[in-house]
């Protein structure tokens, strides 16, 4: 039995070339540098300017250690912050609400369709996002077909808008990360092995027990990939907020992008990105530890 | 009774699709019959079915150089990314190194990173160098973000790709540049295909990043973002149903030929 | 840098101390072999035992730790894969699924720039040999396995190596397909004269097909033959049991009558012929192959070697012969093939029967061997 396992690790490295030649970090070389100039240099400098303070005319700032920069911004935008994290988790929620039980129609009941229909989720992803959320806008709006209908039937009052509130920023935020969410539910379900939910039938399981026993842990690694690339772009998004919301709703991304090109804050605005990308690690390595993610890339 | 109730709960998964793929293509059927109204500079009420904005796409102001000037980051951007990404594949698919969980963290972590962040980081490193932000600082940034879509991208085919397929063709004579040229090329090179399309979809679409790296040149998404307020013209409308039709034609295309050659006869 | 030795090196396959380690697993240790030129040749054993590694190793896919390999008198232990006069017919065939089948045999006589029509001919005429003239435009997909396994072995032959390797290659084929193929396979090489290095796990395969079988465990070979010097005269328990199957009963070699042994198992005295014992003490596992044993209920005249004692335990109906499991004295079951050719009793179950067979087909191996070695 013990041959067994080692002759399957060894099967791996038949696949891998040994580390004797330099040949694969002449090959990461390039990508890795620019990403070094252009990603992690530049992240670093924004730690560096987020400690600064203003001095003498707008725009310019001195290096002073100020620390205290990170609680002045974080109790000016601590209402932000907070809503941020709620959209983007709620907006996750409802994706996840969704797309499943649309991935696992394709993966398991679309027969030949299948193709077409991956297609067709995939192809909101072809049209301009911004388009798209302007549409929504529209749709939703004063003068569009929905709130004239749901005011001819009474269900909201003449005053009441569907756009311009935190309802239509979730919904926006929801419809433009579904492809994000569904894609990688689709790719984990159609890996399962459609035998094993049937050998669960044949041993007394009904549908519903079936799928929490076995469809839903086998599709774990998806639900981990798919709730990711929903939740950490959700959270650092602003235009969902500034199309489809009032100023009651704004996140922290309108604020960041207010204190850099209005308010010419340069340090505040640092402080702000750097805490968010701090908060979204911190966040996204707590979830990765508990659903034990492996490898993700 | 029975038998409708029967019916319904064993379609009711297709019912469920059938309806979300409707609510998906809601605003893209919109854009599209918008794109045919005659609604003026806004376009926010119907006010009757037209051509015209087909026929002259440019007929707004500033749309067709905002479309031009994405287009052309585009193209820049996925050429330089895709092949800085696919490099970088194939040195995570195919060979064991020291530092190689580093490297697979570094390029997570763009991906992890909001893009208000990503875009932050470089105005300030850019105001911070005395660079004047515009064309170049904008595909600069794009190339960054797009490089680790490329790699996960590319790396999933590099990986699924038969390694005894390359010992069958070095077994038949092949040297190892024989081997990638005839071989391993030509198998991923769909993986490379699909990656290329993935970061110019990226590239094009991104608002957020390129506001930040941009300056005063225009991109076709702030060109919409910017006239939100006063009402986007139909224009748009016509250039984002081509470009919805196009990739919706090439992904045709790809899935035709990918069965072709799967065929059995 | 070695020279390419693709279309010079001729000659047998002489195999040197070969060994090759991963970490601490000793995958194939110490293997001394050589491979008659123009001989079918099979490495044979359980899965692990390094039969495929060695495989490997001689087509150049893997890197021998230690020991040489030569093909006549050119050594081509440090030679790439491409540089060497071997081709392997894969497990899984490996065909190029991007290329056609006409463009997979070409690959190799491509890359040693042959020309074009010269290209045409040998193609044309090794598909003629796999019967498969029709198939040339077609992609490896839309192929069955059959087809595609024997598009493999003319991918390789179409180069006419000094060598061509077979890893395994009928183990994806159903039962008919793969005795079809293991007879034409045996054909091609009688055909071409090529040698043929065949790796399987399968004992019948390997002693239809081959002239010469190197039975392998543990990275090392167990025994080196024919089919019937193997069969006859296994030298050890993994061989008598790993080659069809053997009943090994533990005793003592009590004296000898001329040519014969004679041998106490637990009270039967039996005669074994001395060339046919590889016993080094007192200490003796007789081995009685199933299909020798002459089967009857007690009471009958017996005839030879006899043991007596035994009692039908179970019984198994196989169409062309009937299988006995027989429970003896000493705690053990024998197992006995009987041809169901002529009238013979009906034995039952529980039934108290007489085992006998002629002494010239007992064989004997040294008593310290593990009498349960290769067993399946």
């Amino acid at each position: 039995m013990a041959f067994l396992h080692v002759q399957k690790t060894t099967n791996k490295f038949k696949s891998l070339k040994n580390n004797r030649s330099l040949i694969p970090y002449l090959l990461l070389a390039p990508g890795l540098i620019w990403l070094s100039i252009f990603f992690i240099f530049p992240i670093l400098q924004l730690g560096a300017t987020s400690t600064k303070t203003p001095a003498g005319e707008i725009g310019f700032f001195e290096q002073t250690y100020r620390f205290q920069n990170y609680i002045d911004a974080f109790l000016a935008s601590r209402e932000q912050f907070y809503r941020s994290f709620l959209y983007a988790t709620l907006a996750t929620i409802l994706a996840l609400a969704i797309a499943y039980p649309l991935a696992y129609a394709i993966a398991f009941k679309s027969g030949r369709y299948k193709n077409i229909l991956l297609v067709m989720v995939i192809a909101p992803f072809f049209t301009s996002f911004l388009l798209r959320t302007i549409a929504w806008k529209q749709i939703l709006g004063e003068e569009g077909p929905v709130v004239s209908v749901l005011r001819a039937i009474s269900i909201i009052g003449d005053t009441t808008t569907i756009t311009a509130t935190p309802f239509a920023v979730v919904t926006g935020l929801t419809y433009n990360f579904l492809p994000f969410m569904t894609l990688p539910l689709y790719a984990s379900l159609e890996r399962i092995d459609p035998r094993t939910m049937e050998a669960a039938g044949d041993l007394y399981a009904n549908g519903l027990t079936t799928f929490r026993k076995v469809t839903l842990p086998l599709s774990m690694p998806g639900v981990v990939a798919g709730t990711l690339l929903t939740f950490i772009p959700a959270s650092g998004d602003y235009i969902n907020a500034a199309i489809l919301g009032d100023p009651k709703s704004k996140m922290l991304g309108n604020v960041i992008d207010a204190y850099y090109f209005r308010i010419v804050d340069y340090p505040t605005a640092a402080a702000l990105s750097f805490m968010l990308m701090v908060a979204i690690l911190i966040l996204v390595t707590l979830y990765i530890r508990r659903t034990g993610a492996e490898e993700l890339v | 009774m029975r038998s409708v109730k029967r019916w319904f709960s064993k379609n009711l998964i297709r019912i469920y699709a059938f309806l979300a793929f409707t609510y998906i293509f809601i605003p893209i059927i919109y854009t599209i019959i918008f794109s045919f109204n005659d609604g003026g500079k806004s376009n926010l009420a119907w006010k009757g079915f037209t051509l015209k904005n087909w026929a002259n796409p440019c007929g707004a102001p500033e749309i067709c150089t905002a479309l031009g000037n994405s287009l052309k980051i585009g193209l820049t951007s996925t050429i330089f990314a895709t092949i800085l990404g696919t490099l970088i594949a194939f040195a995570l698919g195919r060979y064991q190194f020291k530092g190689r969980s580093s490297t697979n963290l570094l390029i997570f972590l763009p991906m992890a990173t909001p893009e208000i962040v990503l875009g932050a980081s470089l105005l300030t490193m850019f105001i911070g160098l005395g660079i004047d932000t515009g064309f170049v600082t904008t595909i600069i940034a794009h190339i960054m973000f797009c490089i680790s879509f490329v790699v996960v991208t590319v790396k999933a085919r590099v990986a699924s790709l038969d390694p005894r397929l390359e010992q069958a063709a070095m077994d038949l004579y092949a040297n190892e540049w024989q081997t990638f040229r005839r071989v391993t090329l030509p198998l991923v090179a769909p993986g490379i295909a699909a990656a290329a399309l993935l970061a110019f979809s990226l590239s094009f679409d991104d608002y957020i990043i390129t506001n930040f790296t941009i300056g005063t040149e225009i991109t076709f998404p702030k060109f919409v973002f910017t006239s939100a307020i006063r009402g986007v013209p139909a224009q748009a409308n016509v250039i984002g149903a081509s470009m919805f039709f196009i990739a919706l034609a090439i992904v045709i295309v790809g899935q035709v030929l990918a069965s072709k050659r799967k065929s059995k006869v | 840098m070695a020279q390419d030795a693709s279309t010079s090196a001729r000659g047998d396959l002489i195999l040197r101390n070969l060994t090759k380690t991963f970490g601490d697993f000793v995958a194939v240790d110490d293997l001394t072999l050589t491979i008659a030129k123009g001989s079918f040749f099979a490495l044979l054993g359980p899965s692990g035992c390094g039969k495929t590694t060695t495989l490997r190793m001689i087509a150049g896919l893997e890197e021998p730790t230690s020991g040489s390999i030569h093909v006549g008198t050119t050594e081509i232990t440090d030679m790439k894969p491409y540089q060497r006069p071997v081709n392997t017919v894969f497990q899984n065939y490996a065909l190029f699924p991007h290329l056609s089948i006409y463009e997979n045999i070409a690959f190799g006589l491509r890359r040693r720039g042959i020309s074009n029509d010269l290209i045409k001919e040998q193609v044309d005429k090794v598909l003629n040999l796999v019967e498969l003239p029709q198939l040339a435009q077609r992609k490896p997909a839309q192929l069955s396995g059959g087809q595609q396994q024997r598009i493999a072995v003319a991918r390789a032959i179409v180069n006419r190596p000094a060598l061509l390797l077979l890893d395994e290659p009928l183990g994806a084929l159903d039962l008919k397909l793969r005795r079809q193929m293991q007879i034409e396979l045996k054909w091609i090489q009688t055909e071409i004269g090529i040698t043929f290095v065949h790796v399987t796990h399968d004992q019948e395969e390997a002693m239809t097909m081959a002239d010469t079988i190197a039975v392998m465990n543990n990275g090392k070979i167990e025994q080196l033959g024919s089919p019937d010097d193997l069969y006859d005269s296994p030298k050890t328990a993994f061989v008598a049991n790993f080659l069809g199957q053997s009943n090994l009963i533990p005793g003592t070699i009590s004296g000898n009558d001329g040519d014969n042994l004679i041998v106490d198992l637990y009270g039967n005295k039996i005669a074994m012929p001395k060339r046919r014992s590889s016993a080094t003490g007192a200490s003796i596992l007789a081995g009685i192959r199933p299909e020798k044993f002459r089967i009857a209920p007690v009471g009958k005249g017996a005839t030879g070697n006899v043991l007596n004692g035994g009692v039908v335990s179970d019984i198994s109906y196989i169409g062309v012969s009937t299988q006995y499991q027989v429970e003896m004295p000493w705690g053990k079951e024998l197992m006995v093939f009987e041809q169901n050719d002529d009238d013979s009793d009906f034995l039952k179950k529980g039934e108290p029967v007489v085992l006998s067979w002629e002494p010239m087909f007992t064989f004997g191996l040294d008593g310290s061997q593990d009498a349960s070695a290769g067993a399946h």
